[in-house]
């Protein structure tokens, strides 16, 4: 399957899991996008070696999973795009930093290890959440939240206007990429001699559909801007929601819970 | 080159946050003094063009492997500067909420870093510069103009990511040797993207070349915004990011600092038992490195060195380094004529 397809089946699953209900599904937009926002920075502002903090934050995404019945294994597909870059970057902390910190089974662990490990389970959490905000949030929802954030109205409207179109290109390119692939049998990619005319003749193609959709706007009553179908104000389970997940996130982020447990349990 | 949560300090997130901010609030205001609500529609549609064109592999002759098209350039070129970078805000917002490539809170740095240098260094810079010039036939200009944009911007873009990378204390690689890694590899990314773009813009041209911007077009008087609004934007959010947030860096020592020696005030032994009067911050060798960079630094530890117990010094230590980018930002675009007077196209 070329890389078009597996695109539009992504945004295609992403709107089946938006479209679900769920207690995390019916909460206002601009709260879900708050508390993912306050999570975010909690994990981001966590200094590198401190494994012992990050770990209890691990909670939340858990208990919210599994209140909205998003199965998790979908989200770790998408890690493939950001691990590689994290591992790229944090690979070195291992090989320069090789002061040990202690010793697990007779083997040392260094503070590369632990800095090199706190910086890849940093970026599944905050992963975790991101892909949690879009699993339970629909576009228009989203949009309507930018919104109220004072996103300028054009870039809102040209986010919606891009993500409706966003599923057509691909297809096209989809199509276009098949169809090249079966005339150059054996061939990786596109050749030279088609590097400008393969992409050029679908943007001309593409300015002409243009027209025809600010044509169709036009006389449709369009202004420059969109209305939104749901809009409403946020209820006291939205404030609920927002303040005891938020509270939940500080707690665990200032509160050395991990410290504390290994006190209890180790007795030192 | 999308950067991740995890690679970013909050601080520098919301630095790039504001910069990309101011440059797309210049970008909005500039499209509605236009007031063409035609543009929409076709930015929308490019955007989306450039999503699925990024996906394209191009094989690159006699390598093997394929490059890619990242498209600020491309959508300079079709859209006009302001246009093409709201228009790479969304292709990266869509890529990171979606998609997952690029994190939430590294959107500001992925919009500076991506979209615009191509944009606005690049259109302003290398693109139009070149594209005004007389010399040679207008594809040539189109070829060169891209291929240079590309390059360039690409470089820059690197160079953002391994500053960033380091300003949040990241990777323990040496900056140098960040660099040294980045700067080679995008050079050959930024060269192939040339190529694409430049076949892309030469086919339009071709084909259409109405559709290429005018260079030139659109820049009318009452469209530009006044020298002195531009200062005072960037000097409120420098004063902003340097004065306020920087509050927030913490006064602790640091996570490596504590697994090295422990911290008693707070309860902890030694962790790895080692001597701190040896090898610690107090040992002899610390104080003959800390001499020499007593007269090297001009902030030590970001605090000016009478005074490191004032936690103001860290608000003007933020301050001063804000303003000392904003100076460099400012005669950048100064440079490239951003805040050039001109002339309003008569017929």
């Amino acid at each position: 399957m070329n890389p078009m397809m597996t695109a539009m089946r992504e945004l295609s699953g992403m709107d089946d899991l938006a479209n679900m209900d769920s207690f995390l599904h019916r909460r206002h937009p601009l709260t879900k996008l708050l508390v993912t926002l306050v999570y975010i920075a909690a994990i981001i502002s966590v200094p590198g070696n401190q494994l012992s903090v990050l770990i209890p934050l691990l909670f939340i995404p858990a208990i919210l999973y599994t209140i909205a019945g998003i199965p998790v294994g979908l989200c770790f597909y998408r890690l493939r795009y950001i691990l590689p870059l994290l591992a790229a970057v944090g690979i070195w902390n291992p090989l320069l930093d090789r002061r040990p910190v202690f010793a697990l089974g007779g083997v040392a662990v260094t503070a590369g290890m632990i800095s090199f490990v706190t910086l890849m389970l940093k970026g599944i959490l905050t992963l975790l959440m991101s892909f949690l905000l879009m699993a339970t949030t629909t576009i228009d929802a989203i949009c309507y939240a930018f919104r109220l954030l004072h996103v300028p109205e054009i870039l809102v409207t040209q986010f919606m206007i891009t993500y409706r179109y966003i599923a057509l290109m691909l297809r096209e390119a989809g199509t276009m990429t098949d169809a090249y692939r079966l005339r150059a049998p054996g061939q990786r990619g596109i050749h030279i001699s088609a590097w400008g005319s393969f992409l050029g003749s679908l943007l001309l193609r593409s300015m002409d559909r243009a027209d025809a959709l600010y044509g169709s706007m036009r006389l449709r009553g369009f202004t420059g801007t969109f209305r939104y179908a749901r809009t409403r104000e946020a209820d006291r389970q939205d404030v609920f929601y927002a303040a005891a997940v938020i509270a939940a996130i500080l707690f665990l982020r200032c509160f050395p819970l991990s410290q504390m447990i290994g006190h209890i349990v180790t007795g030192r | 080159m999308h950067m991740a949560d995890a690679l970013l300090a909050p601080a520098v997130a919301a630095t790039m946050y504001v910069a990309s901010g101011t440059a797309a609030g210049v970008s909005v205001k500039k499209l509605k003094l236009d007031d063409d609500t035609k543009k929409l529609p076709v930015m929308g549609v490019m955007a989306a063009l450039v999503f699925a064109g990024q996906m394209i592999n191009y094989t690159i002759p006699g390598t093997g492997s394929s490059g890619h098209l990242c498209g600020g350039m491309m959508l300079s070129a079709l859209l006009g500067p302001y246009a093409g970078f709201l228009s790479m805000i969304v292709v990266l917002a869509i890529q990171c909420l979606f998609f997952a490539d690029g994190g939430l809170m590294a959107l500001g740095a992925n919009v500076w870093n991506m979209a615009f240098y191509g944009c606005f260094v690049g259109y302003f810079l290398i693109y139009r510069p070149i594209m005004k010039a007389k010399w040679g036939s207008t594809r040539t200009r189109l070829i060169a103009a891209s291929v240079l944009g590309c390059v360039l911007t690409l470089q820059l873009g690197a160079f953002s990511v391994c500053v960033e990378t380091a300003a949040s204390g990241i990777t323990e690689l040496p900056f140098g040797a960040f660099l040294a890694l980045m700067q080679p590899i995008h050079l050959a990314i930024g060269l192939v993207e040339g190529l694409i773009t430049s076949a892309v813009l030469a086919f339009v041209y071709e084909s259409r070349p109405e559709l290429l911007q005018v260079v030139g077009e659109g820049e009318t008087a009452a469209g530009r915004l006044s020298r002195r609004g531009v200062v005072i934007v960037l000097a409120c959010a420098a004063l902003l990011v340097g004065g306020f947030l920087s509050h927030f860096a913490s006064g602790n020592p640091d996570g490596l600092e504590w697994a090295l020696f422990g911290n008693q005030e707070s309860g902890y032994s030694a962790n790895m038992g080692l001597d701190e009067e040896e090898f610690g911050v107090a040992s002899a060798v610390a104080d003959t490195a800390g001499s020499v960079q007593e007269k090297t630094s001009f902030l030590p530890d970001y605090a000016f060195a009478s005074d490191s117990e004032n936690p103001a010094g860290t608000t003007v230590s933020g301050i001063v380094g804000s303003a000392i980018v904003a100076l460099a930002a400012i005669g950048v675009c100064m440079a490239g004529g951003f805040f050039r007077r001109r002339r309003v196209q008569t017929q």
